[in-house]
Formats: structure tokens, C-alpha cells, sequence
């Protein structure tokens, strides 16, 4: 691998992981497979997009990330007040986000920014140079991963994690549970927007139809994390979301390395979530065949 | 307290989504002028925004302007966008065969294959379509026939890396980037293929599925090529901002299909002038217009290209243009 591919798979699965650590919070600690993060993604990089056409280029990564939160809450309510499953709640808001990513775009599916001031364009003319992306991207996950540490770590943090285990408890302790996973919701689209942002800021396009496919990206980072890095502590469990998402592209570079065809790297994905999904029964399974063969061995030795 | 709070936070961020999409929208332009009895009715079906196909279009119409037909006075133009999604195609086809207009103007492809199963009687005319006959649109390009014609925006990969060689000599290994879904890209890479054979030089390809991929795929390219080729591939014409950004800092020349993808930071193509492709559509719309079948008119590939060049890549990755090259040009982009 030449030291670019290197950078650039450093530098995107830094962005990237940002969008990671939001699918985990609503799988993870909310326990909620939410599909909205296809919409929010792109809802972030259009907006980060229009808004530095029009020379607000930092502005607009928190106005994303706001803008996402927006998103979030509106799984939510789908499906705390309407009571729908929260899989089809976050389809219903992928799909209308659709529209309205369009609609952000001024009616386009496409959006270059060449020539508009970026973030990182702007820091290319300062002292970090051709590191800016990484430094910028770095810097900004780092803040993320801090403030969503010490906030999981508070009272608020804690009702979040319990939610996730077990919402009747919780609900039962006298919590109101809907406003917690509209909180829990908002703050994860809001990473993924945030993401979005940055992702269009570093490659400076927008596409409508470019979050195709995240959600299975920030699972798989999450999963490849969880099983390389460990889920000992809060720490380690977010400090391996970040890794797990940076092996992802490596993962990826690498099969690209080797001559596989980019047509295939989807199924690759799958293969790899299912596999680490299924991860405890096939641990079970194999404990039980090995009990299984040491006690026939026991007895054969009787 | 906790609970009104909640409700608060989540009235306000929904407002900010709410407010971000209200500051963004565009002005609406919606016709629903109705159209008296006299006019003829023009659709026009677009399958996404992307410079090239608007450029056709916006010929197109001020082409028809210039023969006579004016949007409004005596024709209706009902312009339809299906932003890159196929269903849209299916329901805007619907709407036109349904409503009887007197001509279907398809813009692309995906568009054109999506009207002509649609209507068998309504006259089609398609433009920007590479490869009419393996596209299934016509079966003869001489004598179309039924109801379909159009122009064709058929690139050469030969005359394209013919460019190349007079810019960039040297280049023995080509890194092919396309999406290998579309049609359009995949018979000029063939193309290329052939071109490479011939000449010696080997072809890597790296093909894509959707925009988010183009970052890796070009970056896998560098270091096991001296020149990127790109074909009209709208995937890539879409994400052409990375691909020159990741080429200029390897300093690899980027050899496209469409000047709008020169515009966009490609060093140079020997393709299209999609203006007057949308001229000559114009010219074959008002033939169809004036009585003529659609099926007795040929259909048009283009026999001229032009050179396009973009002198801000060249600076960035140090190629300095040749002076003919820059004469031979038709526009040179940056400076």
C-alpha cells in the first residue's frame, strides 16, 4: 500500500467514524435499529454544502449537526407517539429525507463546491498544509468522542445506557422513556449529519444518492471495532468504534489493493456485520460441540 | 420540568431542520400555464441535473426559439427532472404518453429507454445517448423506423487517448475509472481496451457503484498508473471535484469523456461540444414539429469534436500544453 492510500483511508475513516460513533449510540446503547442515518448523512453534506457555497464553511458543520438532531427527532416521535416499529419509523424518515436533501440542494442532485471555500481549503493555506484534513477531521472526532464520554458518564448518560437495556425498568424508576430516546435519536443523526458535513467539505461534491449504504458502513465499524478492540469499558468500547471504523477503509484499500472489483465490497460488508452479529450463538455452539467431545472422551477413557 | 424541557429542545431543532430546508428552497418554477388547443405540447425528460445534460437542453430551446417555436406563444414545454432516480422516469413517461403531447424529448439514457417503452405512437426524440443501438432504443441507426430518433454523443477512447499521447507521451499504464452499470461507460472502455491492445499499454480498471466510492477507488489507482481515463459516466462526472483532487496531489493527468468534466478539473478531453449536439436535437425536434415521422430521420452522431483543455490542472501537476495542443482547442478552461 503507498503511503497515499494510507493517508487517504486515514483521513476517511476518521470522517467516517463520527457517523460510526451516531450508529452506536442508537444500536448499541439504545438498542434502536435506526435506517434514518441514510437520510441524515446526506442531509448533513447538503446543507454543510449550501452553506459554504455561500461562504459559511465552519458555520455550517454545526448547523449540520443541528440540522441532523432535527432528523433524529423525527424518528422518534414516528415512533414514540405513532407507535411505529422503529426499523420502519427510520425507513419512513430515510425516504422523506430523499426529498427534502433535494430540496436543501435548490433542486439539484449534484452540488460541486471547486473553487468555494471549504474547511479544509482554508486550513490547507495555514501551517498544517497537506495534513489539514487529517489534523481538522482528527481534532474534530476527538471533541465528539470527548463530550459523548463525559456525557454517557452523567445521570442523563446512564438513564440513555439503561434505556437501551431495559426500557420497563427504566420506565417503571418513573423515567419518561420517550423523551430519552428522542434525545438519544436526536444526538445520533446529529453525528451522522456532522459526518455528512465533512465528508462533502473534504471531497467537495454532494451527491444526493451518497448515503446509500451508511448505515451498513457504521455497523460494520462498530462490529469490527467491538470484536478486535474489546468492550471492556465505555472508553474502550468508543475508543474501538473509532478504530474499528479507520480498519473498515483499510479493509476496504486493501481488497481495492488486491484487484478485487468495488462491485463486490457491499456483499463484503454484509457478510462481515451478519458474521459478527451471529458472533455469541456461534461461540455458544462451538462451546457445546467441544463440551460435547470432552465428554465422550471422558467416557471412552473410563 | 424534564419532560417540557425535552419537548422544547426537540420544537427547536425540528425548527432548524424546518428553517434549513425553507432557506434553501429554490424559487419555484412550476408551469401551470394551461395550454390552449393550438399549442403543440413539447415534454421534455431529463434524467438528473448535471452541466452537460442542461447545456443540451438550454440549446435545445433556445434552438426551437430561433425556428420559430416559442415556449409559451406557440408550443408548451413541460421540462421534467427525475434527479436521478429511475421510478421518477417511469411516472414522468406515464404523465407524458397519458396527456398526449405531440413530441418527447429524452435527455439521457435512462430517460429515453424509459419513454420508449412507454409510448409506441407519441414521437420520441433522444439526445446524449452513447449507445443507441446496444441501449435497445433503435434497431437501425440509418432508418430508425417506429417512432424514436435523437443524436448520439458517441466518444472515441482512440481519439481521446490520441489527445493524451500528444500531451503526455510517456503513459504506458491507464487507470480506467467508470461505473460499470452504465451502459454509456461501458462500450468506451471496450473501446479503450482495443486502443490499448494495439498500442501496448495495459488497462487497470477500477469501476465504482455509487459517488461515495470514487475517493477510494482513485486513490487505489495511484502508483500503478501514469494516466486516469474517464468516460461520460455520470457517477463519475459527479465526483469528478475528488477525482482531480486525489489525481493533482499524485500529479497524474485525468483524461475525461465531457468538457463540463474539464470544467470540473479533468486535465483535457477530444469529445463533445454538447451545445451544438443540443442544436443539432433542436434542429431534428423541429423537423418532427413541421409533420416529419420521427422514424424517416437518422439518427445523428456527432462527427466533430472538439479539445477541451484546463490550464489550472496542468499548473497543478506540472504538464506545460504544447502550443498546438492549445491552438487545436476549442476552449481552454482556467488559467
Amino acid at each position: 500500500m503507498t503511503f497515499m492510500v494510507l493517508q487517504g483511508s486515514f483521513e476517511l475513516g476518521i470522517i467516517y467514524a463520527i457517523m460510526a460513533l451516531g450508529v452506536f449510540i442508537s444500536f448499541r446503547t439504545l438498542n434502536m435499529p435506526d435506517l434514518s442515518v441514510d437520510g441524515s448523512f446526506v442531509l448533513g453534506a447538503a446543507v454543510s454544502a449550501v452553506m459554504s457555497s455561500n461562504g459559511h464553511p465552519f458555520l455550517s458543520l454545526g448547523i449540520a449537526f443541528l440540522a441532523g438532531c432535527g432528523a433524529g427527532c423525527i424518528t422518534a416521535l414516528l415512533h414514540t407517539k405513532l407507535k411505529i416499529q422503529p426499523l420502519l419509523a427510520g425507513i419512513l424518515t430515510m425516504l422523506a429525507l430523499y426529498s427534502l436533501n433535494l430540496k436543501v440542494m435548490g433542486g439539484r442532485a449534484n452540488i460541486p463546491l471547486m473553487n468555494k471555500a471549504t474547511v479544509f481549503n482554508v486550513l490547507e493555506k495555514t501551517a498544517l498544509g497537506d495534513y489539514s484534513k487529517l489534523i481538522f477531521s482528527l481534532a474534530v472526532l476527538l471533541l465528539m468522542l470527548l463530550l459523548l464520554f463525559l456525557f454517557l458518564n452523567t445521570r442523563l448518560g446512564f438513564v440513555l445506557r439503561a434505556t437501551g437495556d431495559n426500557d420497563h425498568m427504566v420506565r417503571a424508576l418513573g423515567v419518561n422513556t420517550d423523551s430519552v430516546i428522542l434525545m438519544g435519536l436526536a444526538l445520533s443523526n446529529g453525528l451522522v449529519a456532522l459526518s455528512g458535513a465533512l465528508i462533502a467539505q473534504s471531497q467537495s461534491f454532494v451527491d444526493v444518492g451518497m448515503g446509500i449504504g451508511m448505515v451498513v458502513i457504521g455497523l460494520a465499524s462498530v462490529i469490527i471495532g467491538e470484536v478486535v478492540f474489546g468492550t471492556k469499558t465505555l472508553l474502550r468500547r468508543l475508543i474501538a468504534v473509532v478504530l474499528g471504523s479507520i480498519l473498515y477503509r483499510l479493509i476496504i484499500a486493501f481488497a481495492l489493493e488486491i484487484g478485487m472489483p468495488p462491485t463486490d465490497l457491499k456483499l463484503v460488508s454484509a457478510v462481515i456485520v451478519a458474521l459478527a452479529m451471529a458472533m455469541p450463538i456461534i461461540k455458544k455452539r462451538l462451546s457445546v460441540v467441544k463440551r460435547k467431545l470432552t465428554v465422550t472422551h471422558h467416557e471412552r477413557s473410563k | 420540568m424534564k419532560k417540557r424541557l425535552a419537548v422544547i429542545i426537540s420544537a427547536l431543532m425540528t425548527l432548524t431542520l424546518v428553517f434549513s430546508l425553507t432557506a434553501c428552497a429554490p424559487n419555484k418554477v412550476a408551469d401551470t400555464s394551461k395550454p390552449s388547443v393550438a399549442k403543440k405540447k413539447i415534454g421534455i425528460v431529463q434524467i438528473v441535473e448535471h452541466p452537460s445534460l442542461n447545456t443540451i437542453r438550454e440549446s435545445l430551446i433556445k434552438e426551437l426559439q430561433a425556428k420559430g417555436f416559442k415556449d409559451g406563444e406557440n408550443i408548451t414545454i413541460d421540462y421534467q427532472n427525475a434527479q436521478g432516480d429511475q421510478t421518477n422516469l417511469k411516472t414522468i413517461a406515464q404523465k407524458f404518453a397519458s396527456n398526449k403531447y405531440d413530441l418527447i424529448v429524452a435527455i439521457a439514457t435512462p430517460s429515453a429507454q424509459a419513454v420508449v417503452n412507454e409510448t409506441k405512437d407519441i414521437p420520441i426524440l433522444f439526445s446524449a445517448c452513447t449507445d443507441p443501438l446496444g441501449s435497445g432504443l433503435v434497431t437501425n441507426m440509418e432508418k430508425p423506423g417506429a417512432n424514436v430518433t435523437g443524436t448520439s454523443d458517441a466518444v472515441s477512447a482512440e481519439k481521446i487517448m490520441g489527445l493524451a499521447k500528444r500531451i503526455t507521451p510517456d503513459i504506458k499504464r491507464i487507470g480506467a475509472i467508470y461505473n460499470s452499470s452504465e451502459t454509456n461507460s461501458v462500450s468506451v472502455i471496450n473501446n479503450l481496451k482495443d486502443y490499448a491492445k494495439k498500442n501496448n499499454m495495459s488497462v487497470v480498471e477500477a469501476t465504482v457503484t455509487n459517488s461515495s466510492d470514487v475517493q477510494q477507488s482513485v486513490t487505489s489507482l495511484v502508483g500503478k498508473v501514469d494516466a486516469i481515463f474517464s468516460p461520460i459516466d455520470n457517477t463519475v462526472a459527479s465526483a469528478m471535484p475528488v477525482v482531480t483532487q486525489v489525481a493533482n496531489k499524485a500529479k497524474l493527468p485525468v483524461y475525461v469523456g465531457a468538457d463540463s468534466m474539464v470544467k470540473d478539473g479533468g486535465l483535457a478531453t477530444y469529445g463533445i461540444n454538447y451545445d451544438v449536439l443540443g442544436k443539432e436535437t433542436g434542429d431534428m425536434a423541429v423537423e418532427i414539429l413541421n409533420g416529419k415521422k420521427a422514424g424517416d430521420i437518422p439518427v445523428k452522431t456527432m462527427k466533430d469534436m472538439d479539445i477541451y483543455l484546463n490550464k489550472s490542472t496542468a499548473k497543478e501537476i506540472g504538464i506545460n500544453f504544447s502550443d498546438d495542443v492549445l491552438k487545436s482547442a476549442t476552449q481552454v478552461f482556467g488559467n
